[in-house]
């Protein structure tokens, strides 16, 4: 786990001195909230509607991080670095999707409250312990798969197409689980802890996937 | 490794990118510590051969044995020992020079007063903390041989190592690369002679089959200018 340290490190030293994603995850973020007050025209809004705002714009912002998981590999030989070290080929896989489970953090720090300031009617508060729970859940989904996406476009001309054309159905029972599970908190009076089932439901898709990617990463790297 | 053996032994290679060949019936045998200049006009199939040896690439056909390895099958216990020099200088541009080779330490677990030592060598320590993206093209090859040789490898595969040096950089380079390095070496050079002057062998490659395999002061200048015709 020395060389995924050493390549997570170097990651997040690049985004740091280029901020290239996360602000772009941040802008996209905040500008579809604003977008749907508007449209939506509501003051405010809660259970279920909220829920799937939320975590659907998330999801999408999402995307934008996994379209850029792998450029700076790409173009400026990182790939070619890393594979002449003699390292396990899966540091990198933990690398990337450590590094993409960091940004969605931080994107969430900054969007769950303009989210709350901008749409939600109920307080953010009460529910917030149970809504940090279930998103980490999902972020790591998001991780595992995006990562693992990410791989597959990047060997691909059209890879800003593909890993959103792969990722999102691959992603779908996960942000299911996640809104039906975030929607009863975001109710008015809502409960302060998500259902059990959804919360195992998106723990056993992170096993899953988790085992698949390591499974199958190695090859993604291969000529 | 055994004694007599060869380091880089190649029985019989092929590579093909789609219906392309790039390589096709490569078989050459070079001794430790010795050095192949491999030869051929541009697309001659040279840089995949390196990137086959670097582990890079894998062979369609053929058989590869490296410091008594064979490839690709066991390419994890030879990385630590190749050091590659391609075109591109796998180096992030947005990081500093010696963020890069630091990162490039870390990897491959070498200290890192190997790294000052070489920025020493190259004479870089004065842009080490300049992001790779503001040097000059001299300067990050020079950054690029220091990552190449960082691990202190046993086998050097040098693509145009030269190429964008300055007769001074290139004089910098040569204790680190060059026959006092003291590696297997494996080279190309768009200067045929250049190339010829420090091999013990040479390959030289037409449409990626071997035109010749044989001894450097065996090549003719009629062979030369058959081959870059």
């Amino acid at each position: 786990m020395r060389a995924a340290s050493t390549i997570l490190r170097k990651d997040l030293t690049l985004e740091l001195r280029t901020l290239e994603v996360v602000p772009a995850m941040v802008l996209f973020s905040v500008a579809t909230f604003v977008i749907f007050h508007f449209a939506l025209n509501r003051a405010a809004i809660a259970g279920q509607l909220a829920a799937g705002i939320l975590i659907g714009t998330l999801l999408f912002a999402s995307m934008l991080a996994v379209n850029r998981l792998f450029v700076a590999e790409r173009e400026q030989g990182g790939f070619d670095g890393f594979l002449l070290a003699p390292v396990d080929r899966t540091a990198l896989l933990v690398a990337k999707a450590l590094a993409l489970l960091i940004f969605l953090v931080v994107l969430e720090v900054i969007a769950v409250p303009a989210f709350a300031l901008l749409l939600l009617g109920p307080s953010i508060g009460p529910p917030l312990g149970g809504l940090v729970v279930l998103l980490l859940l999902a972020d790591i989904a998001l991780a595992v798969i995006g990562t693992l996406v990410s791989a597959i476009a990047i060997h691909t001309r059209a890879r800003d197409l593909i890993a959103p054309i792969i990722g999102l159905p691959l992603l779908i029972p996960a942000l299911i689980a996640t809104a039906r599970g975030a929607g009863p908190l975001l109710a008015t009076h809502g409960s302060g802890f998500p259902q059990g089932k959804w919360l195992a439901i998106l723990a056993l898709y992170d096993l899953v996937f988790a085992l698949l990617s390591y499974a199958v990463f190695d090859y993604l790297l291969e000529d | 490794m055994e004694q007599g053996l060869p380091a880089i032994e190649l029985r019989g290679l092929a590579r093909h990118f789609g219906e392309r060949t790039a390589l096709q019936q490569v078989s050459v045998r070079l001794g430790a510590g010795a050095t192949l200049a491999v030869l051929g006009r541009n697309g001659a199939g040279k840089s995949t051969l390196l990137r086959i040896l670097a582990t890079l690439l894998r062979p369609h056909a053929g058989e590869i044995t490296m410091l008594g390895e064979p490839l690709p099958r066991r390419a994890f216990a030879v990385r630590s020992k190749i050091g590659l020099l391609g075109h591109e200088p796998l180096l992030y541009r947005d990081l500093t020079g010696r963020e890069n080779l630091r990162y490039h330490a870390d990897l491959h677990r070498v200290p890192h007063e190997r790294v000052e030592e070489l920025l020493d060598a190259v004479q870089m320590r004065d842009r080490a903390e300049d992001p790779v993206r503001t040097l000059s093209r001299g300067m990050v090859q020079r950054l690029a041989v220091c990552r190449a040789v960082l691990h202190r490898p046993e086998v050097l595969l040098l693509d145009e190592p030269r190429a964008s040096l300055d007769p001074g950089a290139e004089e910098l380079i040569e204790p680190l690369i060059g026959r006092p390095a003291q590696a297997t070496r494996v080279l190309t050079s768009h200067d045929p002679k250049a190339a010829l002057a420090e091999a013990d062998l040479v390959l030289a490659l037409k449409g990626g089959r071997p035109a010749f395999v044989t001894e450097p002061a065996h090549v003719t200048d009629a062979q030369l200018k058959e081959l870059y015709a």
